[in-house]
């Protein structure tokens, strides 16, 4: 896959050095720093990372937690993976900065089931660091500055991927959402006040700190500034990971990844937007095409309906099954799908399922649900023609 | 959440108690909001729902409950937030900043719509043979947003079996709509924790553990599952079919007692509004659909507080004259199945604690079977005894194999409030429009103590006013007015009261056999307490095991029920704090129209005394007969 | 099962308890640790840790039932789990399932009767780059084909036989 290693920014980042810059700081400067930075989550979301932090730093519950989301189980999605492996410094680096601007002492990283192969590499690192006093008590020398981290296993669950799931998880429960408010920040983990992280936002937190807010601010657009990492799989002669400034189009990445009879692109993973050829100059940016980095190519040779089908599937098994939008829509949504295959769904009954879709991204109680419709939407919207007029399977037999 | 604090929780009862008043004296500054336009000012936190409710206009809702902690999952009660990306569910939407809020948009009434299609098209069954046709939650909602056809189509074959294998509550989960209102009744209101949610997804389904039948976990059978149920997904095991057989073979002499909760409740099912009281109509009732007998179950209940009461004076004296450490106490009282079946299973090492006396309804059973089959010459087991009752737990009850001390199955059926009404429909009658009538002899005449069983509070009310004439030797007016016992009353989870015993009496002639004189409880003060709702008797039991003030009462009367019996498993549905506290004024007004008030006082009572249990309470006779014992049965079932 | 074997799990299941607390918070590690040891989790062995936690049994399976790694059914000491998402889909992946029912003589959801392998379809694995990709137990393997199927499950049984995973 990808060529080289050093060729990424992370492989020039000093996370020690980072994390020095900001023992000069208080909390408030941390702060500062980041919203100057107008880093945005990296997770898919794209929440302020500093307005999240900032509401944790004036939460009142404590002990505060800081929380790693390595729970990386968007479809399409593999870049955590690569971080996780190769840089792994970055993120407990951001963590403990994190730790550092809200006031925590406990960190968790929660790592999805399928990467255990990842973990005692990751409790090396841990290991290596309590000795190096880069963790622990009294950290880089600090009287008073305490933070250590706990790798918390997934145990095979897509949804604990949504903050709230994921602290229900580690709380022992059922993977659920919770109601909101009261958000994470106030009542997170154990009722305290928590931040959940994507793993990538931790790793540009210490390159911030160490290259400095002007650089990753002039990087990107207004709205969607820095670096990102691409997960790219698919038709394309070129998968793997790859570094982009925010806001590139679709149709340059294409090409870097040599795609070029394309023809779409799932931009976001299972509940992203499938995004038709004639769209390809829009931008990979919040304000745009919102991605956690999962881009994922069909050639022309692609079934559409087969792709939709695929991705509902997935959410009828993964939905945590707590509201009915989510649990019963995705459901109606495969079932059309499949009407859709055999050429026994009506014009007006696909009308309905769209408008379902729309209800299910409006009503269902988190992400998971809100986002879930989203690629049948989107293919019933760009590839109507291709979808539809397919033979009913009793018209072949007959 | 609430269930979260309470299987954490490790807090004393009392501390429980002294959390709700803090909370309460929290709130300072208020939030305005306006909801369709209307504006208005309300406490932080307070939910949208509540904020809508205070201002007139209705949300739809499903998996709310007031009784239970907050939901969030059905989605039907969607409101739009001037601002929000999504639609919120109000419910659950605590209230802290200023909103501008709106109920009936297009996009909320179409979610609505959309979330009621989907409900529908994995709800199996139809309508007309459904028990909850006309009175279900969920067929009101399609009607009231208009559902004409399964948009989305319809399940056409059931997804699961039916569980009708315990005694008392039949799950149907083809008509769960997986709101969870009884997996949060379960765990949360009462603490017991049988039904839950397992798988996810398209699989999620509300089961009891590893998916066993209802009869082989640790469920209590106090229905108030089904209370809560919005659909036909839960409801009572029904012996209706068996009761009619009985009533239409002429060789059976069917007689029905009736608990007097069912009688402040019964009149729901017809239609009329919580708290019209239709004791005597329902006799007349009774009659016509051809029971031969109608007795009233308050005479047990006198029969009770007299067994109970000596039980509990026998326990003082041997604790504190004889210094016997044997003695255990505090004495529970043992007339609820659904508190009994609790500690068997959660507490059996407590069990030393329970009255060894039988509740009412068995006792009425083995009194009918006995005394009144020879004083009327039937051979009893021509004799069937249906008990009407509240409770769900009634029917596991009777089917205890211990419950034979008659020679015959001691209550042959139980029924609850909801199936006698249907019973009496089925006659063709329409309950409110009968003649009111007596109960049958030779138990005819109860008394207002009897009747008040049916409140939390109400056993320990009738008990202390019986030890206070029969201990004291004074009137009960002249310690409280009217004899109302108001500390024991309302509907706090778990109340405390005391009684300094001042002065003693003479001992009455019907507890001399045990007796000598009451010297040695004068100056004591009797310490007494009031559960109701298992949760908050799991809260009294861990206080007692842990030495707290409750292992310092002398007698402690446990509900399984929220409410105590008029909020009972088997009444009609809807429940809620204000249908529950409307019949109990009801039943205190009942009480207090009777002219005799006091157990001891019950002439029925006094001639079963004399005539046939002639060792007295507590006595070799009344133990064979009146007493049982019962079964360590542990969390563990294989 | 015989009383010592239930006498051996409480114990290993106190064990458990022992390290990682009675809190909540330790269901679920303390499950994938059963998991692990046994290939699935008993009824009995949720009852036990339901009663060391103080949680209701029902909410321990309702766990046990919400995460797709822990099992209430017995699995096979390998238990192979191909990804079905839809880049793995892309590379062929039903060659591949197809060749590992052949090769097992076993449907997906299903355990070989000598209990040394399940199948078992799983969501994207985070390999999307290299699929088809599929784990066994703990280990990943990419870019498979029909023909490494064979040497994958090969390797599995050599293992076994050179007594690796007792």
């Amino acid at each position: 896959m990808t060529a080289d290693l050093n060729s990424f920014t992370f492989a020039t980042i000093r996370p020690e050095e980072g994390i020095k810059t900001v023992l000069k700081k208080n909390s408030t400067d941390i702060i500062e720093m980041l919203k100057e930075s107008r880093l945005k989550g990296r997770g898919g979301a794209g929440f302020p990372t500093a307005l999240k932090w900032e509401l944790a730093a004036n939460a009142e519950r404590e002990p505060k937690y800081v929380v790693c989301n390595a729970d990386e189980g968007e479809p399409g999605t593999f870049k955590d993976r690569f971080i996780l492996n190769h840089f792994p410094d970055l993120v407990i680096a951001g963590m403990t900065i994190g730790a550092m601007a809200i006031g925590s002492e406990k960190g968790v990283i929660y790592l999805r089931g399928e990467y255990s192969y990842l973990r005692n590499h990751l409790e090396y690192v841990l290991k290596t660091r309590r000795e190096t006093g880069l963790l622990g008590e009294n950290i880089f020398g600090r009287k008073g500055l305490n933070f250590d981290v706990e790798i918390r296993m997934g145990v095979g669950a897509y949804v604990c991927g949504e903050e709230t799931c994921l602290i229900e998880s580690l709380e022992g429960y059922r993977g659920e959402a919770r109601n909101r408010p009261p958000f994470p920040v106030n009542a997170g983990f154990m009722g305290n006040s928590t931040i959940v992280n994507n793993v990538e936002t931790f790793a540009w937190v210490t390159s911030i700190a160490d290259k400095g807010v002007d650089w990753f601010k002039n990087i990107g657009t207004d709205k969607s500034s820095g670096l990102k990492l691409f997960s790219v799989s698919g038709d394309c002669e070129k998968p793997g990971i790859y570094e982009f400034p925010m806001g590139i189009t679709i149709e340059e990445l294409l090409k870097t990844v040599g795609a070029e009879n394309t023809k779409a692109v799932q931009v976001g993973g299972a509940s992203g937007c499938c995004i038709p050829a004639a769209e390809f100059n829009r931008t990979l940016a919040f304000e745009d095409c919102s991605t956690g980095g999962s881009i994922i190519v069909f050639g022309q040779h692609r079934d559409m309906l087969e792709v939709a089908e695929n991705f509902l599937d997935f959410f009828a098994e993964e939905s945590c099954g707590q509201c009915t939008p989510c649990r019963e829509g995705n459901v109606k949504l495969l079932e059309g799908v499949k009407l859709l295959r055999e050429g026994k769904c009506p014009m007006r009954y696909l009308q309905e399922l769209c408008s379902l879709g729309e209800t299910m991204q409006l009503a269902s109680k988190c992400g998971l649900g809100q986002s879930s419709p989203n690629a049948f939407l989107s293919i019933v919207k760009n590839f109507k023609s291709e979808i539809m007029g397919r033979k009913s399977s009793n018209a072949i037999a007959g | 959440m609430i269930q979260r604090i309470f299987n954490k929780n490790k807090a004393t009862a009392s501390e429980a108690v002294e959390t709700v008043q803090q909370v309460s004296k929290q709130q300072t500054e208020t939030i305005h909001v306006t909801i369709d336009g209307k504006p208005i000012d309300v406490e932080p936190r307070t939910t949208i729902l509540d904020a809508a409710k205070r201002l007139g206009i209705r949300i739809p809702t499903l998996c709310h409950h007031e009784d239970l902690c907050k939901a969030g999952v059905c989605r039907v009660c969607l409101v739009e937030i001037e601002g929000a990306r999504t639609l919120e569910a109000s419910c659950s939407y605590p209230i802290t900043r200023p909103l501008t809020i709106h109920t009936h948009t297009r996009k909320v009434r179409k979610a609505r719509r959309h979330i009621i299609d989907l409900m529908l098209s994995s709800h199996y069954g139809e309508c007309y043979s459904c028990t909850r046709n006309n009175n279900c939650e969920l067929q009101a909602l399609a009607k009231e947003y208009g559902v004409d056809s399964f948009r989305f189509g319809h399940l056409e074959k059931p997804r699961y079996e039916i569980d009708s294998s315990s005694y008392s509550v039949v799950r149907d989960m083809n008509k769960c709509i997986l709101c969870r209102r009884c997996v949060n009744t379960c765990s949360e209101l009462q603490g017991v924790g049988v039904l839950g949610v397992a798988n996810r997804g398209a699989d999620t389904k509300i089961t009891a553990f590893a998916d066993k039948p209802l009869a082989n976990v640790v469920c209590i059978n106090c229905g108030q599952c089904i209370n809560r149920c919005p659909t036909g997904a839960l409801k009572s095991n029904d012996s209706t079919d068996e009761i009619w057989n009985a009533i239409d073979n002429p060789e059976k002499h069917v007689v029905i007692q009736t608990a007097p909760a069912p009688r402040a409740s019964i009149a729901e099912c017809f239609g009329m509004e919580p708290g019209t009281p239709l004791t005597f109509e329902m006799n007349s009732a009774l009659r016509l659909c051809g029971f031969d007998k109608v007795f009233d179950t308050n005479f047990t209940a006198d029969l009770t507080i007299i067994e109970e009461g000596t039980e509990l004076l026998m326990r003082l004296y041997k604790a504190l004259v004889e210094k016997d450490e044997s003695a255990v106490l505090p004495q529970f009282t043992s007339c609820s199945p659904g508190w009994i079946k609790y500690i068997e299973h959660f507490y059996p090492e407590m069990l030393g604690h329970v009255s060894s006396a039988k509740s009412p309804q068995q006792m009425f059973g083995a009194v009918i079977k006995t005394f009144y089959a020879k004083k009327h010459n039937i051979d009893p087991k021509d004799i069937v005894t249906v008990a009407l009752m509240p409770c769900t737990a009634k029917k596991f009850e009777c089917n205890r194999p211990e419950m034979n001390d008659s020679g015959y199955k001691d209550v042959d059926y139980g029924v609850t409030t909801r199936e006698l009404a249907q019973m009496i429909k089925e006659s063709g009658i329409h309950l409110p429009d009968m003649q009111k009538s007596d109960f049958d002899n030779p138990f005819g005449s109860a008394t207002g103590s009897g009747v008040i069983f049916a409140a939390s509070g109400g056993v320990m009310e009738a008990a202390l006013r019986t030890v206070i004439e029969l201990v004291m030797g004074v009137k009960v007016e002249n310690v409280f007015e009217h004899a109302d016992i108001l500390p024991v009353r309302g509907f706090k989870g778990i109340k405390m009261a005391e009684l300094k015993i001042e002065n003693v009496g003479p001992v009455p002639d019907i507890l001399k056999m045990h007796f000598k004189n009451w010297d040695w409880l004068k100056g004591a003060t009797l310490k007494v307490a009031i559960a109701h709702g298992t949760a908050n008797a799991k809260l009294v039991l861990e206080d007692i095991k842990n030495g707290g003030e409750f292992s310092q009462c002398h007698f402690i009367e446990f509900m399984a029920c929220p409410g105590g019996c008029l909020g009972g498993g088997g009444q009609p549905r809807p429940t809620n704090a204000d249908i529950r506290k409307a019949r109990a004024k009801a039943i205190y007004a009942e009480d207090t129209a009777y002219n005799v008030r006091k157990s001891h006082e019950n002439p029925a009572v006094a001639e079963l005394y004399t005539k046939f249990l002639t060792d007295g309470p507590c006595g070799k006779r009344s133990h064979k007969l009146l007493h049982t014992h019962y079964t360590s049965r542990g969390k563990f079932i294989p | 099962m015989f009383v010592t074997e239930q006498q051996n799990l409480i114990n290993e299941i106190s064990q458990l308890v022992k390290s990682h607390g009675t809190n909540r918070s330790a269901l679920i590690p303390i499950l994938s640790q059963i998991q692990k040891e046994y290939s699935y989790i008993s009824e009995h062995a949720m009852l036990v840790v339901a009663d060391m936690l103080e949680i209701p049994p029902v909410e321990v399976y309702g766990v046990a039932s919400f995460y797709s790694f822990l099992d209430q059914k017995p699995k096979g000491k390998f238990i192979i789990r191909l990804c079905k998402t839809i880049s793995c889909d892309m590379l062929g992946k039903d060659k591949v399932a197809g060749q590992l029912e052949n090769e097992l003589g076993i449907k997906f959801g299903e355990t070989t009767k000598d209990g040394k392998f399940t199948l078992e379809w799983a969501n994207c694995l985070g390999m999307c780059d290299k699929g088809p990709a599929l784990l066994v137990n703990d280990q990943v393997f990419t870019s498979v084909t029909p023909e490494k199927v064979f040497d994958i499950v090969e390797g599995c049984r050599s293992m076994l036989n050179s007594n690796v995973l007792q």
